[in-house]
């Protein structure tokens, strides 16, 4: 061997040309300067046209008078009198309102439909197969032209309605039910059924910790029924029946009282609950498959029957995987709940960005508004996503 | 123990030959046991049996009886399809979609000059093909093909037309500009070797090949190509102009469809990439445009650029009315295809990098080279499911006036020549088959080429 040369290699002195961070700032100052010359030139662009066409700016049309009416909205609401403000809240309370009875119902058959085709049943899986298959594999909007135009449109007209159970009446205004009203002391049955919901809530979470504490389990289910349903239905036995309801009838060519429920809502509802149920069908399916098979096996080493494997061992780890993309499938609820305009119900994107920018011409503004508000509701919720997943990330040694 | 043994057996009782298996009994084999087993194995089973049984049994006869048996299946106008006009039950009136077939794939795109829309369609499945099947050969030229030579091609046959010239200035000038950028590229070390001669020759052969000096003559050539295509087709050969808003039917929705992909791939790739990048503003600002679009709904999106594109840029050059959604719709689903390539990125392992730069790769050869191959794919089953939905969603265009697929059936649903009772059904159930095809085509198409990658993962 011989001997090895000592001198040290003395780094190479790169051109400034070649240096990486040089380079980094470059195309950063690049990059900021085009966008900031689209945004300038789309501004400067959008102040010309907005002159040229005589349409104002700013948010003064917020409390400028309306003018037109909506036919389902949640707090009052006029063409006389109403400023686009209040049609905006009207908007988005429908918006709400619809997705989140939405996602309460595509849950329960997202999971029946998922924990269905992971079923021994061969019937009942092809059916859930089939079921799954066809919903997602149609476009939104068809399936909401089909509940509204060739389910819910031919129905009879009010005269002829379909008489349903308990004084509900179905025609092609919508449906109507039995308006309830509270006599003397009926709020006290609304009260002591919220009483119990919360209640129910705080005995399952005390439930679960005195479970991790001692292994103990409390029949949480049956002691939440007693609180939300039979408690109310003692204390309704109790007040004397307080509570009475309207019945719509027909008169004329119309129905008087009752609630009315618009087609157009009922149409919204059925299509985004079947669409998003089949996609929540295969998250459940690939959580539950997610849970590997040596973790039932153990479970059932331990001695643990069918039932309580599931439910100690299976769901709670299948959950871990179905929460986050459950989460993206209410949020693209939400979302897709504005194609609502298709069909006619006033939710947000109808009312304002529709009916309103029509109206006023103030397009930067509403589409604006209209943004934030479904920015705001994505944001906020992948922000408690974010800490969920990390209040549930696998602790590893 | 063996037969032998059996037979030498000194015990009387001992049995000396092997019995016959028997069958199992038919409490666990066979078909009996088999429904036992998977039907009725409890109550609660035995009545969800009972229950999809019954579904099925009302649903399906039903509705062969509906779309089969009672259909319609010629006629010319909506006598064909009355039940008190031909005397008997009336069900799906085929008949409708027969008459209309032809609008449904071209809208109101005038007959004579259909040919160009086939030529379009013919294009892009050749394109499609070729890209899709795994063994096709010259996949680069394929790649060439769909995101470059397509898109021109379209615009010039669809369009047509000397009066195209707004945007077609555009897009010359911008061919021409990048032919400068190239030639200068290209001819700056091919005159140095020419004026310096060996010397010149010497210190770029002493370089490792990556770092010779640029040479992209196949560029030139396809820019060139580029180039002729368009002067020639657009210019020179006038094919009459059709406006967009006689386009329509199934070409529109294919328009869009293959717009998003071909715009929202290399732009979700560049976002992509953004958000892994390391230099913070750029990374800032792909944040924000992909989670600003993946947090509104495309129906705002398109509202934004029917109702502000147009604000945004001066009147003189102000979107068409089918260029707008197209707009939209690219930005759109860019967004969702670069968190899906981003997925493939994060999925490449450390090492990949590393070997790349320990090459000496600089940032786009180290991507270009070996990891996006890699990463894109393995999410291609991805990017298939995001444009299953892009191609799901082309149907909202209707709501800004756009006459796509679904457009044009709802329009015939009003037009009094088809006006019967079962003309919706049948429309929406030509739909439905429409849709159904092409998205459980991609989605079969995915899932195989899942299975395909994964046979390749087993050891």
């Amino acid at each position: 061997m011989s001997t090895i040369p000592t001198e040290t290699v003395q780094p190479g002195k790169a051109s400034l040309l070649y240096d990486p961070k040089i380079r980094g700032y470059v195309y950063q100052l690049a990059l900021l300067a085009v966008v900031g010359f689209l945004l300038y030139s789309a501004a400067s662009n959008a102040i010309t046209n907005l002159r040229a066409q005589k349409i104002a700016s700013g948010f003064g049309f917020w409390h400028n008078a309306a003018g037109f009416d909506v036919n389902q909205k949640l707090i009052p609401f006029s063409a006389s009198g109403s400023t686009y403000g209040e049609a905006f809240y009207v908007g988005l309370l429908n918006t709400l309102l619809v997705a989140s009875i939405g996602i309460v119902l595509s849950t329960f058959l997202g999971f029946f439909v998922g924990v269905a085709r992971l079923s021994s049943n061969w019937v009942l899986s092809k059916l859930a197969m089939i079921y799954v298959e066809v919903i997602r594999n149609l476009p939104l909007l068809l399936q909401l032209f089909f509940w509204y135009n060739a389910v819910l449109k031919p129905l009879p007209n009010p005269r002829q309605s379909i008489e349903l159970p308990a004084g509900a009446l179905l025609n092609n205004r919508g449906l109507y039910l039995p308006d309830p009203q509270l006599g003397p002391g009926g709020s006290l049955i609304v009260w002591t059924f919220l009483i119990g919901i919360v209640a129910s809530i705080i005995f399952r979470i005390w439930a679960r910790k005195q479970q991790e504490a001692t292994g103990k389990q409390y029949p949480v289910g049956w002691i939440a029924l007693g609180l939300i349903v039979v408690l109310p239905f003692f204390v309704y036995l109790v007040t004397g029946r307080p509570i009475s309801f309207v019945y719509p009838e027909i008169a004329g060519f119309n129905l008087r009282g009752g609630i009315q429920i618009f087609p157009e809502f009922v149409a919204l509802l059925l299509g985004l609950t079947t669409y998003t149920a089949g996609f929540i069908a295969e998250v459940v399916r690939a959580g539950i498959l997610a849970v590997s098979k040596g973790q039932t096996e153990a479970a059932n080493a331990l001695g643990l029957r069918a039932g309580p494997t599931l439910k100690l061992v299976v769901i709670p780890q299948a959950m871990r995987v179905i929460i986050p993309p459950l989460t993206s499938n209410y949020l693209n609820l939400t979302k897709n709940s504005s194609l609502a305009v298709a069909i006619g119900y006033p939710d947000l994107v109808q009312v304002f960005t529709g009916t309103v920018l029509n109206q006023t011409g103030q397009a930067v503004e509403v589409v604006a508004i209209t943004m934030a508000v479904y920015l705001t509701i994505s944001l906020v919720t992948s922000f408690f996503m974010n800490i969920y997943n990390k209040r549930m990330a696998l602790v590893e040694r | 123990m063996t037969d032998a043994t059996l037979e030498n057996s000194p015990y009387a009782f001992v049995r000396k030959e092997t019995l016959p298996q028997e069958t199992a009994p038919l409490s666990v084999a066979g078909p009996v046991a088999w429904i036992r087993a998977n039907l009725f194995s409890g109550p609660v089973n035995s009545i969800l049996t009972l229950l999809c049984i019954y579904i099925v049994v009302t649903t399906v006869p039903e509705m062969v009886r509906f779309y089969f048996i009672d259909a319609v299946w010629s006629g010319t106008n909506r006598d064909a399809c009355l039940a008190d006009k031909i005397g008997r039950p009336v069900g799906a009136c085929w008949a409708y979609i027969g008459d209309r077939f032809q609008y449904f794939i071209y809208g109101s795109y005038p007959v004579p000059q259909r040919w160009r829309v086939n030529i379009v369609f013919a294009m892009f499945a050749l394109g499609v093909v070729w890209l899709l099947w795994e063994r096709a050969p010259l996949k680069k030229v394929g790649f060439f093909f769909f995101f470059v030579l397509l898109p021109i091609g379209a615009y010039v046959l669809l369009l047509g037309g000397p009066n195209a010239e707004g945007f077609l200035r555009w897009l010359i000038g911008l061919t021409l500009v990048l032919m400068v950028v190239y030639l200068v590229l290209s001819f700056v070390p091919a005159l140095a070797r020419f004026w310096i001669g060996p010397a010149f020759l010497a210190v770029e052969e002493a370089l490792p090949p990556w770092k010779r000096f640029y040479r992209p003559k196949r560029l030139i050539l396809m820019s060139l190509v580029v180039f002729g295509l368009i002067a020639i087709l657009a210019d020179q050969v006038g094919l009459p102009r059709v406006d967009t808003g006689l386009w329509g039917g199934m070409t529109v929705t294919f328009l869009i469809a293959a717009v998003g992909i071909v715009f929202s791939l290399p732009l979700g790739v560049i976002l992509a990439l953004g958000r892994r990048s390391k230099l913070p503003i750029i990374q800032l600002l792909s944040v924000i445009f992909i989670e600003f679009v993946r947090g509104v709904p495309l129906i705002t999106v398109l509202f934004m650029a029917n109702t502000m594109l147009p604000l945004f840029v001066p009147q003189e050059y102000s979107p068409d009315r089918l260029l707008r959604p197209l707009v939209g719709v690219a930005l759109f689903a860019a967004a969702y295809m670069a968190e899906v390539i981003r997925g493939g990125l994060q999925a490449m392992p450390k090492g990949q990098y590393e070997g790349a730069m320990s090459l000496g790769l600089g940032y786009w050869q180290m991507m270009r080279l070996i990891i996006l191959p890699q990463a894109l794919r393995i999410v291609i089953p991805g990017i298939v499911n995001t444009f299953i939905g892009l191609f799901k969603d082309t149907t909202l265009v209707t709501i800004v006036g756009i006459f796509d697929f679904l457009r044009t059936i709802e329009a015939t649903l009003v037009d009094p020549t088809w006006a019967t009772p079962t003309t919706r059904a049948t429309g929406y159930a030509f739909a439905a088959m429409f849709y159904f095809l092409c998205c459980w085509g991609m989605s079969r198409y995915s899932i195989s080429v899942e299975k395909r990658m994964a046979a390749g993962q087993k050891r």
